[in-house]
């Protein structure tokens, strides 16, 4: 079997075991958001915590908790980072520096996982267990919080609550993501990732030369960056790195893996909402923009088109010969659609158009299917400004699932699209008028402009990828990205908890013959239109300087 | 006590708290518990592969099977008894993996400088596709075949023009990436004659012309680009052929023996379509170093 035929079967495979995930997995999270009843260990959380599980939290409250939770995390984070010297597992390592411990803090709650740091040598693996790992967890948990409390804005009538942050974060954490991480770490460590807490042990070579066999609990920390499309590597090579990621089977476990939850969760809307069919609807609006998208990668970078790729003979440069081209690009274009950032191959050597393909993914605002929670609920704003949109055609007052799209709801929606946009190019234009923001760029020429690009879109679309020959570590780019990261974050959320509220009090509309069908293959190729024209609209300028002109000269 | 704690606080305050206490929880048991218990199973489970699949010869730990390794001698040229592993951007040093991040249309070198100001122009820098070119030039030469490749000269340089004026009919012609004194791989290109590079002269302004020529390149992909790791313990099973012939003269074996352990030692696709066939390096050197 050639390399071609290899990842079509590749991409197939992952679609068929995506398509057992959706209902057993989204069935499971319906269950997980609504049942009353708590655990033995969630009721301890509680009390320790101090937090009342039963009491309900209008939009604001939810909001501020939320807020709290992350603004505590930031501080966390950043305090284990700047004493990392003091505390235990420091492999002896020093302080991060500030400006790295901030940007690093901020990335990690905000589940980016931008990483201005090369973490086999600046980090200690108390500050990967206890700091990193941890919101990997509680960010992916922060989520999937926010798109259920959206979701229960569309299904409840004339409520004043939008459930308790406190019993989403901790169900979304113990219920769905920590047993698939506790079972996936293990497969992960049969297939070769390390998993200890020693430090880097000398040896020497056949021919004489030392190298440091570098150590960790790795694995522990793998299953969750994958899972809660996180994407922030033990290592600096990330997903590339053989104690990451060893084998070609360990790969396609990690693209099942960072798909499965964003891809589940518009079955648990379905269910929410009570339509099933709403969800199908969703899922296939974000299967046809990610089948396109995969599939134009694998094209870009098997053929080639560029001319060092042509000297070499295929675009190896950056790539993993256990991975392949198929196996590299199939792992670049999924871990931009969903808001990742793993990386298994090396995107700033990827063909000048395979590598817009994984920057146009992030401008697409990782909808499909997106983050953990970030892609349902960011998909859900699109069918909002869709349903707006066909409303303004027949010049009726829009509704989505009952409930009516007015100037309230449009108006957050509209906010919640243009916060991304506004972050890139507003950012992107201050690092190329300023020598610090230049100074960081490898390449030259529009390369270089691509990798500015891809990393103030990375940081707005909270996905943590980078074309690496960036570097990022200066006091004035962990400035810049840490606040793009934070912005992008917490704005959009702030407004969907907003939207969810105002959604929450309306009493639902009677569906007339006058209402759109907002579960057929029309409506799906309408969110899908209007997502691909306005993301065209707002980024083409600055994509045709960048990637288009280096691909077409 | 804990509830009094709560209301004693003014409320703008008491999601903090919470917050607070929350993550305090969160943390002992994700992470905590959680990577030990990992790390208590793995290693009861599966010790060798949760250590770092290290390998061992002679009673002493030669590297792991995971992480590739440089088969050089002190002077950095390769040890012709060993199959070399591919190029890495960090010099298989596990404690700087990484990718060279080199764009794919890297193809002007900076050529050194030695009265330039600042350090990076004084070294200069060889374009992406001039190290492609290099490699290849030095694979060739290695193992006894051709090393020409497209875009390539022969003297293994990109072969790239700078074409002035960048727009119009050319009045003059560079090949950029060779400094005088040497011989152009072209001597005209559009009927104006090629130039060599001259040092310290600034080219950008020019069009670049990458000339493809007619090379038809013997030496794999993989062994002329850098990996995403810069630790990649593979490599395919054309390079591994293409240096059996050779590692089998050095040792004074059978070149049937040796495409026998290549092949013994290759990996393919799991269940027949994830991922490439491989050859694992450092475990193929060891089992050639077992042979006598």
């Amino acid at each position: 079997m050639g390399a071609a035929a290899a990842g079509t079967v590749l991409v197939l495979s992952v679609v068929a075991v995506l398509a057992v995930v959706y209902p057993l997995l989204g069935d499971y999270m319906y269950r997980v958001y609504t049942g009353t009843r708590h655990s033995a260990a969630e009721r301890v959380v509680y009390r320790l915590a101090g937090v009342r599980p039963d009491a309900e939290q209008p939009w604001a409250v939810y909001a501020r908790a939320l807020l709290a939770f992350s603004a505590v995390s930031v501080l966390v984070v950043y305090g284990l980072q700047r004493l990392q010297d003091r505390l235990v597992l420091g492999l002896g390592r020093p302080p991060v520096p500030a400006h790295v411990a901030w940007n690093t803090a901020v990335s990690f709650v905000t589940n980016t996982n931008w990483q201005a740091y090369p973490g086999e040598v600046a980090m200690g693996h108390l500050v990967q267990m206890a700091a990193l790992a941890v919101q990997n967890f509680v960010s992916a948990a922060v989520g999937m919080a926010v798109a259920v409390a959206l979701v229960r804005g569309f299904a409840r009538r004339q409520a004043d609550t939008i459930g308790n942050f406190w019993v989403d974060l901790v169900r979304g954490t113990f219920r769905v993501l920590l047993p698939i991480a506790f079972v996936a770490a293990l497969v992960l460590v049969a297939g070769g990732v390390v998993q200890n807490l020693a430090g880097p042990h000398g040896v020497t070579t056949l021919t004489g030369g030392t190298q440091a066999i570098t150590g960790g609990p790795v694995a522990s920390q793998e299953a969750i960056k994958e899972l809660g499309t996180n994407g922030g590597g033990f290592y600096n090579a990330n997903s590339a790195h053989p104690f990451e990621n060893p084998s070609g089977w360990t790969n396609w476990l990690q693209i099942v893996l960072l798909l499965a939850i964003p891809v589940a969760l518009p079955r648990t809307f379905g269910r929410l909402v009570g339509q099933v069919r709403q969800g199908h609807a969703i899922l296939a609006v974000m299967v046809v923009i990610a089948l396109v998208s995969v599939l134009a990668t694998n094209v870009f970078e098997l053929s080639g088109a560029a001319t060092v790729p042509q000297a070499a003979g295929a675009a190896m440069e950056g790539k993993e010969v256990r991975f392949g081209v198929p196996g590299s690009a199939t792992f670049a274009a999924v871990t931009t659609l969903t808001s990742t950032g793993a990386t298994d191959s090396a995107h700033d050597s990827f063909t000048p158009l395979g590598g817009m393909m994984t920057m146009l993914n992030m401008m697409l605002g990782e909808v499909a299917p997106g983050g953990a929670g970030s892609g349902l609920y960011g998909m859900l704003v699109l069918a909002v400004i869709t349903v707006f949109v066909a409303g303004l055609m027949v010049g009726r007052t829009p509704e989505y699932l009952g409930k009516r799209i007015g100037a309230r709801e449009i108006k957050l929606a509209s906010l919640y699209f243009l916060v991304t946009p506004a972050l890139v190019l507003a950012g992107t234009a201050a690092a190329m008028g300023n020598r610090a923001g230049l100074a960081a760029m490898l390449n030259g020429g529009p390369h270089g402009l691509s990798e500015v690009l891809y990393a103030f879109t990375s940081a707005a679309a909270n996905n943590g990828s980078a074309f690496a020959g960036i570097s990022g570590g200066s006091p004035w780019w962990c400035v810049a990205l840490g606040l793009c990261m934070a912005f992008g974050r917490f704005l959009p959320i702030v407004f969907i908890l907003a939207l969810a509220g105002s959604l929450a009090r309306q009493a639902p509309v009677p569906a007339s013959a006058g209402t759109l069908p907002t579960h057929r293959a029309q409506f799906v190729g309408m969110v899908a239109g209007v997502t691909v024209i306005l993301v065209a609209l707002t980024f083409l300028p600055a994509l045709a300087l960048a990637p288009l002109a280096e691909g077409l000269s | 006590m804990a509830g009094n704690l709560m209301e004693r606080l003014p409320k703008p305050l008491r999601p903090h708290l919470a917050a607070v206490r929350v993550l305090a929880v969160l943390t002992v048991i994700l992470g905590g518990l959680y990577p030990l218990l990992v790390t208590g199973v793995a290693r009861v489970l599966l010790p060798h592969r949760a250590g770092g699949s290290i390998v061992r010869a002679d009673g002493r730990d030669v590297g792991s099977a995971l992480i590739g390794q440089s088969f050089t001698g002190r002077d950095g040229a390769p040890v012709r008894k060993y199959f070399q592993s591919r190029p890495s951007a960090g010099g298989y040093d596990p404690l700087a993996s990484g990718a060279s991040n080199l764009g794919p249309q890297d193809v002007v070198d900076l050529p050194p400088d030695p009265r330039a100001a600042d350090q990076a122009a004084r070294k200069g820098r060889a374009s992406l596709l001039t190290q492609v070119c290099a490699r290849s030039k030095a694979v060739g030469e290695l193992e006894g075949v051709s090393g020409a490749r497209p875009y390539c000269t022969p003297d293994g340089v990109g072969a790239v023009l700078k074409v002035f004026p960048a727009v119009g009919a050319p009045t003059r012609v560079v090949s950029v990436n060779q400094p005088c004194p040497a011989a152009p791989f072209v001597a005209a290109y559009q009927g104006v004659r090629v130039e060599c590079g001259r040092r310290g002269e600034d080219y950008s302004a020019g069009r670049t012309v990458a000339v493809r020529g007619d090379a038809h390149a013997v030496v794999p992909p993989d062994a002329v680009t850098a990996s995403g790791s810069g630790l990649d313990p593979h490599i395919s099973v054309a390079y591994a052929e293409l240096q059996a012939p050779r590692v089998a003269g050095a040792r004074g074996l059978d070149v049937r023996r040796v495409r026998a352990l290549v092949r013994a030692h290759t990996t393919g696709r799991a269940l027949g379509f994830m991922g490439e066939p491989v050859v694992n390096v450092l475990e193929l050197n060891l089992a050639l170093d077992r042979e006598r």
